[in-house]
């Protein structure tokens, strides 16, 4: 029997920050990593010794992990986290350092993630992203995510029907939205036609289904609400959030992600249902994850994704706003700010200042986080409900 | 339903050659486990001594109970594809330069789902497959998925053609033709397709029974090659080096001394310069044109085969010298496979228990007959393994060896002198 | 120099009235190599290995390391290569008086009856019809066989081997105990690759050239070559073996020099009356 978990109370989320992307950089993730901390202490008006807690994430930091940031940047800290979970950091990030303002072990807490991306560093994290990937993925074909990728939407077609245009129609979807997202990277408009006749990546994948990886940082602070008001901040409180590590370990292929396993303890702790929610910021690497997490976070029953996608819209004035700021498959992914990109728009929706275009009264935000695919599935989710503040 | 190989065209002599790349060769100790057992023809994974749970990937401790007591164990392959793809896009160039490449995901009967290199004839998901652990050309284990019945020139199939080693429509060095393996050999190579077999000859004036009528096959061309003389060896890599795409070094100078039984080092050092600087003087000159030549086309240079013997894993004190020459070759052959490595060209291994020829008479059998030698060369290269240890003797030798090698040490030297 | 034979030696050498006749095969790994059955200790082949050539290995020069059995090309037998001779005092490469080496040869003509037979022996018989032409040979002389054996330039047919062994020429028995005790030559030399016929296994003894050559201390010369260029008598040979301490043999450098019948530069031959003289001469010949 699971003890009842402790309630966020008075926890808030604030100062929500991105470092503009770019698809190459000669800088390294340090610069990234510094320019979200620069901006999220300027946004939040805030000297940078008032800083008592930093949560980093980064694929591109080493030989670093946060502690060489700590000095790097010149942080005197009493509260440090690294967050390795790729997809799932921003949520996640945001677990640790709301426990570590609840309890008194930290004041202040500077949630940031950022990658840089060389030409070819992509394929050199690729070749060593797991020992299971290194050992078991990478030598077949060493087709990365995209191949993963394609084994799970091929499963999902087959066994629940779900055709290329269902997929087509959220690309198509978070396109538009992206038009008024100024980060996005990929700027022309999507049409449909244009989606099944891209190129094939790998089948049934093909161009618009796959993420780009770029530069860039997001960022935003974790602190208490009174901390929040005194700063002037505008800020969104924290309802509810779930973390699974490797769920459901037989199925033969993740047609679901460990949301299913979490999403009633989420809705139970955030007191609302899945009809409450205004916008849905899903991580979106690949279309086919979109679906799932609709499924899993309870939007539809499981095997119901096409059918939803048929029925709704996606675009911020639709049925369904879903990743308002064109998500990663229009605005790009950079590397683990991927984790945050979501997250960080729902903080904007929420506190009145989307950078996308605005949901009309947008007062529920869910933030989902899926990430690390360690061998052949995605290990990490999370989820959180946010609240729009005052 | 694959397309039977047909035979290439001639090559554009003035065209770049395509230089060799490889697919993702990092893997970690425990993982090369599977590697391995791959090198011997075989496919086995972890299996967990506590609980019987079959892992994969391989790993350090068992997924269910963590137990550390993880032991390799033969497995058959059986499964069900639950999804495949085709990549039209790779990260690596050995991939880009051989797209598209199809992969699947494997649920197998015993447990493990594995990611593998997909055969053309397996039927879309959901299907019934048979799952081999072959050497890709990075000398790593890679798995493939087989349809679950054989199917028509199914050996002929692009991805598993990267697996293996086929003589098919390919030119064959074999070093010394005129022995009974040798001949065997050019017979065998002859039928399996070989295009044109090199039959080396060490002693112009030896005539062996049958051997008139393996020189008279259009497939074979007689050169003179003595494995002792630097210069000859130079002079036949300089004439036919660069076309040559399989070795198979079949030079062997057997005697049955210990070191008490023969005064001087005259035999010795006989068979130390056949069999060990034979080797090195070959590998010297017919190396280099190989190495650059490992991703030429569908005949490409593709494997190095030396027929060394169980008793270099073990010295056999009756042919004491012997043994120590054969391991001395080992060892070389070891050396001669990093460096061949990077060109994707494979070093196979031959270790046969005593052959049925005249230095093996006074052996009692079981002893392997050349022509059966011959067809497990033959079926190595084509399986692609690297170690082959073919026949009872062999096979029984290895698992002594790998059991318990002072146990062997001890079991050879209390055998009587034969 | 003052006027010596020796100086008029050099003066008709320079004036080609005296021409060195080069008897020695070329050392390299392609020259057949003497075989035995495989169970007996083998005379190693001629190999070569190249030590440096104008390369990193020795940038400025170009040198190369050798090995090969004492019998392995030209060669030399010294009397202690035989059992017969092994107690013999003086009989290895080094302590073989150094006058042994230089000495008068016969050249015995038996190109016809090789080319015929392979197994041809030389009799008693032929000795002496020889003889009669030529004169007795001389003590302390080299008897050389010429057989042409050394125009077979493919090793295989040098070698001549088939089920029954090899077949090249070579003397019999008694030939060899006639040169040996009723003449009293240096020894004996071949152009195959062995002073006993490819067959001497099965004469009585077996090997007798080297058994009754060694063993009353005399030599043997094999793998010679350019013996149709010497007259059968009146060539003088130098035969020198390596100075190995114990040796047995060794390949060697075998010159001839030989007296020219006309003088060496290229002046017409005038046709002149045959006289007496000359026609014995040519018959000689």
């Amino acid at each position: 029997m699971m003890r009842a978990r402790t309630a966020y109370d008075d926890i808030v989320v604030a100062a929500p920050v991105t470092v503009p992307y770019v698809r190459y950089s000669i800088r390294g993730a340090h610069w990234f990593l510094a320019a979200a901390l620069a901006a999220l202490i300027k946004r939040a008006g805030l000297a940078k010794d008032k800083l008592d807690g930093l949560c980093v994430s980064s694929f591109t930091l080493a030989p670093d992990s946060a502690v060489g940031l700590t000095q790097h940047l010149g942080l005197t800290l009493r509260w440090l986290d690294h967050i390795p979970m790729g997809g799932a950091c921003g949520v996640v990030a945001l677990r640790r350092a709301a426990r570590a303002v609840q309890s008194g072990d930290a004041d202040v807490v500077a949630c940031i993630a950022g990658d840089t991306n060389h030409t070819d560093s992509f394929r050199l994290n690729l070749a060593t992203f797991s020992q299971f990937a290194r050992d078991a993925v990478y030598p077949y074909g060493s087709g990365g995510a995209n191949a993963s990728f394609a084994f799970l939407t091929a499963y999902y077609m087959r066994t629940y029907g779900a055709r290329p245009e269902d997929f087509g129609k959220i690309c198509v979807a978070q396109r538009a939205n992206a038009l008024q997202f100024p980060h996005a990277l990929l700027k022309k408009p999507l049409t449909l036609d244009e989606y099944r006749n891209a190129r094939l990546i790998a089948d049934p994948l093909r161009l618009y289904d796959c993420v780009m990886p770029c530069a860039g940082a997001d960022a935003f602070l974790v602190l208490h609400r009174a901390a929040a008001e005194q700063l002037g901040l505008p800020y969104a409180r924290v309802l509810g959030t779930i973390e699974r590590h490797n769920a459901f370990p037989d199925d033969p292929v993740q047609y679901r992600g460990g949301w299913a396993l979490d999403r009633d303890e989420l809705y139970s702790q955030a007191g609302v249902e899945p009809k409450d929610i205004d916008v849905l910021a899903a991580y979106d690497d690949y279309p086919v994850i979109t679906l799932m997490q609709i499924e899993d976070l309870g939007f539809c029953r499981k095997g119901e994704g096409p059918d939803f996608v048929r029925r709704e819209s996606f675009t911020a004035d639709g049925s369904f706003p879903l990743n308002t700021s064109g998500g990663q498959l229009s605005v790009g992914q950079a590397g683990a700010a991927g984790g945050f990109l979501g997250l960080v728009e729902i903080i904007r929706q929420l506190t009145g200042k989307p950078l996308g275009a605005a949901i009309d009264d947008a007062r529920l935000g869910l933030a989902s986080g899926f990430g690390m695919i360690n061998y052949d599935r995605g290990l990490c989710s999370g989820a959180a409900i946010l609240a729009a503040g005052q | 339903m694959t397309r039977p190989l047909v035979r290439p065209p001639r090559k554009n002599p003035i065209l770049r050659t395509r230089l060799p790349t490889l697919p993702p060769g990092a893997r970690s100790r425990v993982a090369l486990g599977l590697t391995a057992a791959a090198a011997r023809g075989r496919f086995e994974l972890q299996v967990c001594r506590d609980c019987g749970t079959v892992q994969y990937p391989p790993r350090e401790a068992c997924r269910a109970c963590l137990s550390p007591r993880l032991d390799w164990r033969a497995q058959d392959g059986t499964g069900e594809l639950v999804s495949e793809t085709t990549l039209r896009h790779s990260h690596e160039l050995f991939f880009r330069e051989r797209m598209p490449w199809r992969l699947g995901l494997v649920k197998l009967d015993n447990g493990p789902i594995v990611v593998a290199h997909l055969h053309g004839d397996c039927a879309a998901p959901p299907s019934r497959v048979r799952v081999r652990a072959h050497l890709d050309r990075a000398g790593q284990a890679a798995l493939l998925a087989l349809p679950d019945k054989d199917t028509p020139h199914m050996a002929d199939d692009r991805e598993l053609r990267e697996l293996t080693c086929d003589p098919k429509f390919r030119k064959v060095l074999v070093t010394d033709a005129k022995t009974p393996l040798g001949q065997a050999l050019v017979e065998a190579l002859v039928t399996a397709g070989t295009d044109l077999v090199w039959a080396g000859e060490a002693e112009p004036w030896k005539k062996p029974p049958g051997y008139d009528r393996l020189k008279a096959l259009p497939q074979v061309a007689t050169v003179p090659l003595d494995v002792t003389n630097s210069r000859a060896v130079k002079e036949l890599a300089g004439e036919i080096g660069g076309r040559v795409d399989i070795v198979i070094n079949t030079a062997d100078h057997h005697r049955n001394f210990g070191i008490a039984a023969r005064d001087g080092v005259e035999t010795a050092r006989a068979e130390m310069d056949v069999n060990y600087f034979g080797l090195l003087r070959l590998a010297q000159e017919f190396a280099p044109a190989m190495r650059a030549r490992g991703a030429d086309g569908q005949s490409s240079a593709v494997a190095w085969v030396n027929v060394l013997s169980v008793f270099a894993l073990s010295n056999f004190p009756p042919h004491g010298t012997y043994s120590a020459s054969q391991a001395a070759a080992l060892s070389l052959a070891q050396c001669l496979r990093a460096e061949l490595a990077p060109a994707g060209v494979r070093v196979v291994n031959v270790f046969p228990g005593p052959i049925d020829d005249e230095w093996n008479q006074t052996l009692p059998p079981p002893k392997i007959a050349p022509a059966r030698l011959a067809a497990d060369i033959v079926a190595a290269l084509r399986g692609g393994a690297e170690d082959v240890y073919p026949g009872d003797v062999a096979q029984d030798w290895l698992e002594r060896w790998r059991d318990n090698p002072k146990a062997l040490e001890r079991e050879l030297a209390a055998m009587p002198q034969p | 120099m003052s006027d010596t034979v020796l100086s008029r030696l050099l003066a008709e050498l320079a004036g080609g009235r005296i021409r060195i006749v080069d008897l020695t095969q070329t050392l390299s790994p392609d020259f057949p190599q003497i075989v035995l059955p495989p169970e007996m200790g083998q005379a190693w082949p001629f190999r070569i290995e190249e030590a440096s050539r104008y390369d990193a290995r020795g940038p400025g020069w170009y040198w190369n390391n050798f090995s090969c059995s004492e019998h392995t090309g030209t060669h030399f037998d010294a009397p202690i290569h035989w059992i017969s001779g092994r107690h013999l005092p003086d009989n290895a490469t080094d302590t073989i008086a150094a006058d042994k080496f230089v000495a008068p040869a016969c050249v015995l003509d038996c190109s016809r009856q090789a080319a015929a037979d392979a197994d041809f022996l030389l009799t008693v018989g032929f000795l002496r019809q020889w003889e009669r032409r030529h004169g007795h040979i001389a003590s302390g002389s080299w008897v050389l066989m010429r057989t042409d054996w050394s125009k077979r330039s493919d090793p295989v047919a040098y070698q001549n081997i088939d089920e029954t062994g090899q077949h090249t020429p070579g003397p019999d028995t008694d030939a060899v105990r006639f040169l040996v005790e009723e003449r009293g030559v240096l020894g004996f030399g071949s152009e195959a690759i062995g002073t006993d016929a490819g067959q001497a296994f099965h004469l009585k003894p077996p090997y007798p050239c080297h058994y009754y050559m060694h063993g009353s201390g005399r030599f043997g010369l094999q793998c010679l070559t350019n013996l149709d260029l010497l007259p059968p008598t009146g060539s003088l040979i130098i035969a020198a073996p390596l100075k190995i301490k114990e040796g047995s043999g060794s390949p060697l450098r075998v010159l001839a020099l030989v007296p020219q019948a006309a003088p060496a530069t290229a002046a017409p031959r005038v046709a002149h009356k045959a006289t007496k003289k000359s026609r014995a001469r040519k018959r000689r010949k």
